[in-house]
């Protein structure tokens, strides 16, 4: 019983509010997350299925039975069956091991968008909040503005104009997602703004950029990270409606919006060409759903 | 009222319990006392489980409370059995509280006016011009010197002082036999808080009903009630009558009133509470 | 030695026509050591001296010099560290996502100082915290327990003066004994000079050597602790303030107080 033993007292030094360094104490409250994520298991089960993908994505070779760029007429719209779990498509092509690349092309989306989403959204809404005056209003009218166009079609128009292509269309869709983010981060640091501890701060003489960095980014970042959690589905459904409608990624790049949308002529015939697909879109965006509202409950300063 | 007996309220026994992840936390533990027609005061520092015990009698605690008594008797009711919808009839009209801030007591979007009236036509079966009237002269019995502007006033309008007049110009329709205020003048000034007190001590003793005063504040509870329960770590440790406070045995309550600042009986430096854990032993 | 002098001491909060003044025309000065008292009823303008003073409201006139060195509106970071505000909510003013180490870390980043481990270790025993709360989160602190470290943080960065904006008014009676302990201690150790803000004459009289009270934004009166204490006070506005530390005062006992500013 040596084991239990050890994770036991694991356990013990985990939970105890006794700290004797930094790092217990970082500890601490990450394995208290850990815990309140396991007690919520529709959270839990989003977290599952995200870390499904990241897997799937990262062992894409090694999950994948078949070369997803190989055709082979001779096997065009096969239905599913032992060999092809879910088939193959028009030019022969097995759709489990498109399906399976199709997940790097989808994780590559949304943590690019998110990369370039946070840090811009946090800092021109973090400023706004904090600076006030006209700082604010020419900064929010600016987010208002890209927030006034329906997603999709902003996103749709700079494709458009950029030129069809994955990197194109990550920057199309960041474009029309970090509004909301700025939005948000500004709310948070009002509410922050005239804290006291940000009074103290003040008047032991930090200047913007460190009361911004040290004490803004702390308490707005629950709140962000779940909302980018959040946001995740609607990359991936904005990402795959760019596919379907042939502006984001280009043949024979396999990506789930693409997939579905070759798929649609032979919607009668082969079914599974745009069900799978689609069933993989609907599943990944639902788990980043359930996984950001679980977030909230485990991250959000107000809860705690 | 069915029962006129001089005791209003018996708590016998009373402990409230939450479950936490760590087990079970006794916010109040084996707590006994009796309400007649007078002022009582419960004293104790934050986390003695006084607001708990004001709640539990109203049963308002939060829903993963437990609460055990052997007995808890508010006139004819017995609150231990009390169907919920009892309990709402209750609330309000026959035992009434009053919070620390008025604010969350009141709906925020009607007017005080309409507020107070509505708790006319519950209890008088007035009419709507028969209620602003009465409405009007409850304001005024409260001291609020011009009722007709602070009727169209909304509950964020008004002072904390004259939110606590509103609640308990409410009181005055109401006429309940109980008043639980948890803290009612903590939040105010000093010219304020007398003001409001009086109306209170007024209302406490023309109607010669019971009032819980649950407070931090030693000075105020000593020369505002008649008895103080002094309460700590969820067990009242000293009952006494508040013009004999000065002379209270236990060591809890000497290390309070030693601790308080006085501008009669100025120290150099103030007594620290030595906590005793032999105190939690009851 | 005048460590603090203010005259002829005006704030006011907004602009233009909307603008309100807040603290009229006030005068008053605190000798090295000296504990000076701000009393009054909400909104009479006490907290708002305090902001003046520590450079969180900017729009004053008159003159402020802090040891002998007259301030402008604009601070220099040194002439910010002279003085340090300890807030009246201990759960407000300590970041909740730093932990007690980092809080007290932050003033010595931005001043540049040396030996920063060195000086959260004194500066916690100072105010007598274990060390090892340093890897706390203040949520696992009681509320008298932060307000030391609060106190630390004002006092980490050595200044000569600390502004006390009600520092025990949310603190139980005894944690607030020795948290008005801790403060006589540390001014005597330290040589501090105190400007205590409080709505509790009782609070003010054990600590300070003169009180200020204020009604409406100004001065009714300055009294010394002396007169507080052997009930010699000039104004009647001082005697409600002085009735009401003591309590309730029954209207039937004593029909003659009723004659309070509604």
């Amino acid at each position: 019983m040596a084991k239990s033993g050890t994770f036991s007292n694991l356990h013990d030094w985990l939970i105890s509010e006794d700290f004797t360094s930094s790092r217990q104490a970082r500890l601490h409250s990450v394995y208290l997350g850990w815990r309140s994520l396991i007690a919520n298991p529709l959270a839990f089960a989003g977290f599952a299925i995200v870390l499904l993908l990241i897997i799937v994505a990262a062992l894409a070779p090694v999950i994948a039975v078949h070369d997803p760029f190989a055709q082979d007429f001779l096997k065009a719209l096969q239905a599913p069956s032992a060999a092809h779990w879910f088939g193959t498509d028009e030019f022969g092509r097995d759709v489990f091991s498109r399906l399976v690349y199709g997940a790097r092309t989808t994780l590559y989306i949304t943590i690019l968008v998110t990369i370039i989403v946070a840090p811009i959204g946090f800092v021109i809404g973090a400023t706004a909040g904090y600076l006030g005056g006209w700082v604010d209003v020419v900064l929010m009218r600016i987010t208002d503005i890209f927030l006034s166009f329906p997603s999709l079609v902003l996103a749709l128009a700079f494709s458009a104009a950029l030129g069809p292509g994955i990197e194109n269309a990550v920057i199309a869709i960041a474009l029309t997602v970090w509004p909301p983010i700025a939005r948000l981060a500004r709310a948070e640091t009002l509410t922050f703004r005239h804290a006291d501890f940000v009074i103290a701060a003040e008047l032991q003489g930090a200047g913007t950029g460190r009361i911004l960095l040290r004490h803004i980014v702390p308490l707005c970042a629950p709140s962000i990270i779940v909302r980018l959690t959040l946001n995740m589905s609607s990359i991936i459904l904005t990402a795959a409606g760019l596919g379907f409608l042939g502006l984001g990624a280009q043949p024979p790049m396999a990506e789930w919006g693409a997939m579905a949308a070759s798929g649609r002529q032979y919607l009668l015939d082969a079914w599974w060409l745009t069900t799978v697909p689609g069933i993989a879109i609907l599943t990944v965006s639902l788990a980043f759903n359930l996984l950001g509202d679980g977030l909230r409950d485990i991250m959000d300063p107000r809860n705690g | 009222m069915a029962n006129t007996s001089d005791t209003i309220l018996t708590v016998e026994n009373m402990s409230v319990e939450f479950p936490t992840l760590t087990g079970v936390t006794t916010a109040v533990h084996d707590v006994s006392f009796t309400v007649g027609r007078e002022k009582v005061g419960i004293i104790g520092e934050s986390g003695s489980g006084k607001s708990t015990t004001g709640r539990a009698i109203m049963r308002l605690q939060p829903p993963q409370a437990i609460v055990k008594a052997n007995r808890m008797q508010f006139e004819d009711v017995d609150l231990m059995t009390a169907s919920e919808e009892e309990m709402r009839s209750i609330r309000g009209r026959r035992i009434a509280m009053i919070l620390q801030d008025p604010k969350y007591s009141l709906n925020p979007v009607m007017t005080v006016g309409e507020q107070i009236s509505e708790t006319v036509i519950l209890h008088e079966r007035a009419t709507r011009q028969e209620a602003r009237n009465r409405t009007l002269a409850m304001l005024e019995r409260v001291n609020i010197r011009d009722p007709e502007r602070v009727f169209d006033l909304y509950p964020h309008e008004v002072s904390g002082g004259m939110g606590q007049r509103i609640m308990i110009s409410m009181m005055l329709i109401a006429q309940p036999s109980l008043i639980i205020a948890d803290e009612p003048t903590s939040a105010l000034d000093v010219t304020v808080r007398q003001q409001v007190l009086t109306i209170l001590d007024d209302l406490v003793v023309e109607r010669n009903i019971g009032l819980i005063f649950i407070s931090h504040d030693l000075n105020l509870v000593r020369s505002f009630c008649d008895r103080v329960i002094i309460m700590y770590a969820g067990r009242v440790v000293e009952t006494i009558t508040a013009a004999d406070l000065d002379q209270a045995q236990h060591p809890y309550t000497r290390g309070l009133l030693n601790a308080l600042p006085s501008l009669d009986r100025p120290k150099d430096r103030l007594e620290v509470l030595r906590r005793d854990p032999a105190w939690l032993e009851n | 030695m005048t460590m603090i002098k203010a005259q002829h001491l005006a704030v006011s909060y907004g602009h233009g026509d909307t603008a309100l003044k807040v603290v009229k025309d006030v005068s008053f000065e605190a000798q090295k050591g000296e504990t000076f008292g701000l009393v009054g009823e909400s909104g009479c303008g006490k907290s708002t001296i305090l902001g003046a003073l520590a450079g969180r409201n900017k729009q004053w006139t008159g003159s402020i010099e802090i040891e002998g060195e007259t301030i402008g509106q604009k601070r220099t970071r040194a002439q910010l560290a002279k003085q340090q505000l300890v807030f009246q909510d201990p759960f407000g003013s300590i970041h909740p996502r730093h932990t007690i180490g980092r809080t007290l870390l932050e003033p010595l980043e931005i001043h540049g100082k040396d030996r920063r481990q060195e000086r959260i270790e004194k500066v916690l025993t100072d105010v007598g915290l274990p060390l090892k709360f340093r890897y706390r989160y203040p949520h696992q602190l009681s509320g008298g327990q932060r307000q030391r470290v609060a106190i630390a943080r004002a006092l980490i960065l050595e200044p000569k003066i600390l502004l006390l904006d009600e520092p025990t008014s949310a603190l139980d009676v005894s944690i607030q004994a020795e948290i008005l302990n801790l403060l006589k201690d540390l001014r005597e150790r330290e040589k501090l000079t105190y400007i205590l803000v409080s709505h509790d004459l009782a609070v003010v009289a054990h600590l300070c050597d003169r009180v200020a009270i204020m009604q409406s934004g100004g001065f009714v009166e300055i009294a010394t602790r002396q007169q507080l204490l052997e009930n010699t006070v000039e104004h009647p506005y001082t005697r409600i303030l002085m009735d009401g530390s003591r309590g309730y005062v029954s209207e039937k006992r004593e029909r003659n107080s009723a004659a309070l500013p509604a």
